[in-house]
Formats: structure tokens, C-alpha cells, sequence
């Protein structure tokens, strides 16, 4: 009985350990607030509907209790993919959204939904796929020359099937050529997260496209590569954009306008700078300069 | 209302798709109720009537184990199967057979303990009487089974129920792939995480519509045997 404590024990120790990689290296550099006193304002709770890359990459772990030191303001948030974020916003139930699809985020300002779309932050999406590279992607210009190579040879290729900001980013590199999930077995629909794609990329030795940030804090996890990264398509940008509170009742709008000014503020800026740069070597998101 | 109207009409659109859905959930859900009342329902008996060393250890360990969230059972067979894994080699993840397998885990408890609670007190008389007439230990089992026929059927059903509801471990092991593994309860995930919350509704209502036809097919065969 003591011997398989003593198992179930590391194994449970082991398996907290892996979550903790998952973490992107934020809760030690979180900047100290010296505000004295903050008056909490009168409607404390901001919600927040956001997609999973953000939340899941760590970025805003790092950034909110900054935010909430300094201001008392409470931030709630929703990750969720980006169709699933923008439609609880529909339905009244968010405060702001942070997302990156920027023809889903036009169409929610152009319905009303929306204020106004500011995009703030961008990074780029990556291709991963096993180190042996199948299809030869490893000196292609840029992403749509490395799906086509990888449509020839017919390598193993996971895709998000969701309708999510990096499933239409994937969606615009393959313009008219997307591979049909029911006839061409390789291409993968997975329609699940991020984080469960990598995985299923990785035990299968497929290529994936994803978002530097998550592919980063997930690493260790994976028997993957980033095989190609920065060509011109694979720019990802990221908005904040405030509810509309002419058309949704119950926004909180001072909140939503108090967030924004702070992630779109020097202090925001120069930590989202900084970020991810000790733990892996580099910034994870860029600013978007004015 | 036009909402509603909306989603059937996508559904209908992607009939191709939602058959193909359906006939894979209705697979799994089969072999997984079917694996799981063969072993969980001997067991269920067996604890029932018998009397043997460890039993009130197994009762322990079989009544917490009904409580196994399914993420959980998820993970176990996730972390057995996947590629360095110790039955890595056998290719197993993200197919419906290890969805099976999963569910099984899942279920064979639930079967076991459900069984072992709606036959205990019949069991102790039949044994009883069993042993006056001197019955060999099979002919018991099979009086046994004949005599609680209508409570061990409302166990197979809430092992198909639980099977077919079931979205936490056929998501980790099966990997929703579409064409492939996807089935009803992670479709509804999915539609979900797209934002598309009434098609999604529309969905539930189909899995609730194929659950409630299997129940009257399954109530039908079993009351025309009772009237034969």
C-alpha cells in the first residue's frame, strides 16, 4: 500500500511539474506596484472574452495582476477560440475581447457590437513539424510555399477545424488549395484548442501552423521544430476592442475603457516588450509602433 | 425561434457529415456499453452473491471508481497509448478503438456497482435456495440472471446513456478529428468553441432524438420477450 502511495505520489508530482512548463516564465518578473492605496472603483469586475493563445502563452497571467494592483479593478477572464470569444461578446457577455482575426473583429464593429477595432500587439505564426522535415519545408519564402510542398508530398498535416483566429490564418495561406478533410487522409481536422493540436501534431510527426507564443511555452512537451517562421504571410495581429454598450446593456464601459488604455499604455507596452525574453530568449509578442 | 430554424437547416446541409457523426458515435458507443456490461456485470453478480476474501475491498475500490471523472480515465489511457508510451507502438491514439477503451474504464465500475446494488437482496435468497437444491455455480448465475432481467437492462441502458453523453475522455484519446473520430458530444464542443451556439443546441437535441430511439427499440425487444 505504501509502495503505490509512494508511486501515485511522484506520478502525481511528475504530471504537476509538466503543467508548471506550460507556464510562460511570467510569475517571476511581475513588475512591483508601489501604489499605496487604490481606491476600488464602483464596478470592480471586468470581463474579459479572449482568445486561448493569449491566456494559454502566459501573457496575460503576466500582465493582469499588474493591472489589477494598480487600478483595484478585478479582470475576469473567458479564453475560448475566437469565434466562441467574439460570440459570448455578441451575447452580452463580456466587457472587451482580445482577439486576433481581423475580418471577424471588422465584422463585429461594422454589426455594432463593437466600438472600435485597435490593434496593439502582433507576433508571427510559425510552422512546427518533426525534425526530419518529410515534405522539405525548411527553405520555403514563406508559408504558402511550404503548404504546397507539404499538399505534394502529402505529409501529415494537423489543421485547428475550428473556426478559430489561427484555423483562418491557415485557411488564407491555403487560398483555394485547402485540402478536403474527407478525401485527402493526411490533412487532420482536429477542431480542438492550440495546446491539443501541437500534441496530436507531435504524436503523429505532422506539421501544425501556430502561434509562436503557445508552440514556445509548450515545448518541452513536443517532439517538434519550428520549421519555418516570419515569411510575410504569417504575420498575426492582436485588437482589443471595447463592447458597445449602446447596443448591449450591462457593459461595464469604464472598465473596458480603463483596460484598454493600460494594455495599449507605456507600461503595458514596455512589459509586453520584455516578455517571455528571460525564459526563452526572445519577446514572444511586438508592439505595433504608432 | 429563427435561430432554431437556422441551425436545422445547416444541419440538413451537412447531412453528409452529421450521418457519418452519428454512425461513428453510435459505434462506439455500442462496443463500449457491450465490453463494459461483460465485465462489469459478472463482477457486479459475483460481489452480489459470493462471499470471498478482499471483497469488501473491491466493493471500496468499485464504488470510488463510479465516481472517476472521465478526463481522468482520459489521461490514463492518453499516457499508456501515446507514442512513448507502453503500448505506444500498437498506433492506438486518436482511433476509435482507444475511445472504446477509455470509455470502458469509464464505464465497467458504473456497471459493476449498479448491478451489485439492484441485485443484492435477490441474490442472498437465490443463493439460499440455490444451495438447497445443490445448483452447480453456473446454473445459479444464469437464474440469477433470468430473474433480474429488467433491472440488469435498465443497467445496459445507463451504460449506453453515459457512453453517448460522454465528451471529456473521447476528446483527450480520439482527438475529435473530423471524418475520422469525431462523434456526437465533441461535435458540440467544437461548435461550441466556433461561437455557433445555436447549431450546437441543434445538435443536443439529435443526441438527445438517437438516445431516446435507442431506449423504445431496446424497451420493445425486451418487453416482447417477457410476453413469449
Amino acid at each position: 500500500m505504501k509502495k503505490l502511495l509512494a508511486v501515485l505520489l511522484s506520478l502525481a508530482m511528475l504530471l504537476s511539474f509538466a503543467a508548471c512548463g506550460g507556464n510562460g516564465g511570467g510569475e517571476t518578473t511581475v513588475a512591483e506596484t508601489t501604489v499605496s492605496e487604490v481606491k476600488t472603483p464602483e464596478n470592480p469586475t471586468i470581463r474579459m472574452s479572449t482568445t486561448t493563445s493569449v491566456n494559454d502563452s502566459g501573457l496575460l497571467p503576466y500582465l493582469l495582476p499588474v493591472f489589477e494592483k494598480a487600478t483595484g479593478y478585478k479582470v475576469e477572464v473567458q479564453p475560448a477560440g475566437t469565434g466562441a470569444a467574439i460570440q459570448k461578446a455578441v451575447d452580452g457577455n463580456a466587457d472587451l475581447i482580445l482577439v486576433h482575426s481581423k475580418a471577424s473583429e471588422e465584422t463585429f464593429v461594422q454589426d455594432g457590437y463593437g466600438v472600435e477595432r485597435i490593434p496593439f500587439m502582433y507576433n508571427y505564426f510559425v510552422v512546427v513539424g518533426s525534425a526530419e522535415d518529410p515534405a522539405g519545408i525548411k527553405d520555403s519564402a514563406n508559408a504558402a510555399e511550404a503548404f504546397a510542398k507539404i499538399e505534394k508530398a502529402e505529409a501529415k498535416f494537423v489543421s485547428r477545424g475550428d473556426e478559430s483566429g489561427t484555423h483562418k490564418a491557415e485557411l488564407k495561406i491555403w487560398g483555394e488549395n485547402v485540402p478536403d478533410a474527407e478525401t485527402a487522409s493526411w490533412y487532420i481536422s482536429a477542431g480542438q484548442g492550440m495546446g491539443a493540436c501541437l500534441t496530436m501534431a507531435s504524436e503523429q510527426g505532422a506539421y501544425c501552423l501556430t502561434d509562436k507564443a503557445t508552440f514556445l511555452s509548450n515545448k518541452d512537451s513536443l517532439d517538434l521544430e519550428i520549421l519555418l517562421s516570419e515569411g510575410e504571410d504569417m504575420k498575426n495581429t492582436y485588437s482589443v476592442i471595447e463592447c458597445n454598450s449602446e447596443k448591449l446593456s450591462g457593459i461595464n464601459t469604464e472598465g473596458a475603457k480603463a483596460l484598454i488604455q493600460w494594455l495599449t499604455g507605456d507600461e503595458a507596452s514596455a512589459l509586453i516588450a520584455e516578455y517571455g525574453k528571460e525564459q526563452y530568449g526572445q519577446a514572444l509578442f511586438y508592439l505595433i509602433e504608432e | 425561434m429563427e435561430k432554431i430554424n437556422e441551425a436545422f437547416e445547416l444541419l440538413l446541409k451537412t447531412d453528409r457529415e452529421l450521418f457519418q457523426i452519428i454512425f461513428v458515435t453510435l459505434r462506439m458507443s455500442f462496443f463500449s456499453t457491450l465490453i463494459s456490461c461483460l465485465l462489469g456485470m459478472p463482477l457486479g453478480i459475483l460481489l452480489a452473491g459470493w462471499k470471498f476474501k478482499g471483497k469488501r475491498m473491491l466493493k471500496k475500490i468499485i464504488h470510488t471508481l463510479m465516481g472517476l471523472p472521465p478526463v481522468v480515465a482520459g489521461l490514463i489511457v492518453y499516457m499508456l497509448f501515446t507514442k512513448y508510451g507502453v503500448f505506444g507502438s500498437l498506433n492506438l491514439l486518436f482511433t476509435v478503438e482507444i475511445m472504446i477503451i477509455a470509455q470502458v474504464i469509464l464505464i465497467t465500475p458504473i456497471v459493476a456497482g449498479q448491478t451489485l446494488s439492484v441485485s443484492s437482496v435477490g441474490a442472498k435468497n437465490l443463493l439460499e435456495t440455490a444451495k438447497g437444491m445443490r445448483l452447480s455455480n453456473f446454473k445459479i448465475a444464469k437464474l440469477f440472471i433470468i430473474q433480474n432481467k429488467a433491472s440488469l437492462f435498465s443497467v445496459v441502458l445507463t451504460a449506453f446513456g453515459r457512453s453517448i453523453a460522454e465528451v471529456g475522455a473521447v476528446s483527450l484519446v480520439g482527438g475529435n478529428i473530423q471524418w475520422k473520430t469525431r462523434v456526437m458530444t465533441t461535435a458540440i464542443m467544437l461548435e461550441t468553441n466556433k461561437g455557433n451556439f445555436s447549431f450546437a443546441l441543434a445538435l443536443g437535441i439529435i443526441l438527445l432524438l438517437i438516445s431516446l430511439v435507442v431506449n423504445i427499440i431496446a424497451s420493445a425487444i425486451i418487453k416482447q420477450e417477457e410476453e413469449e
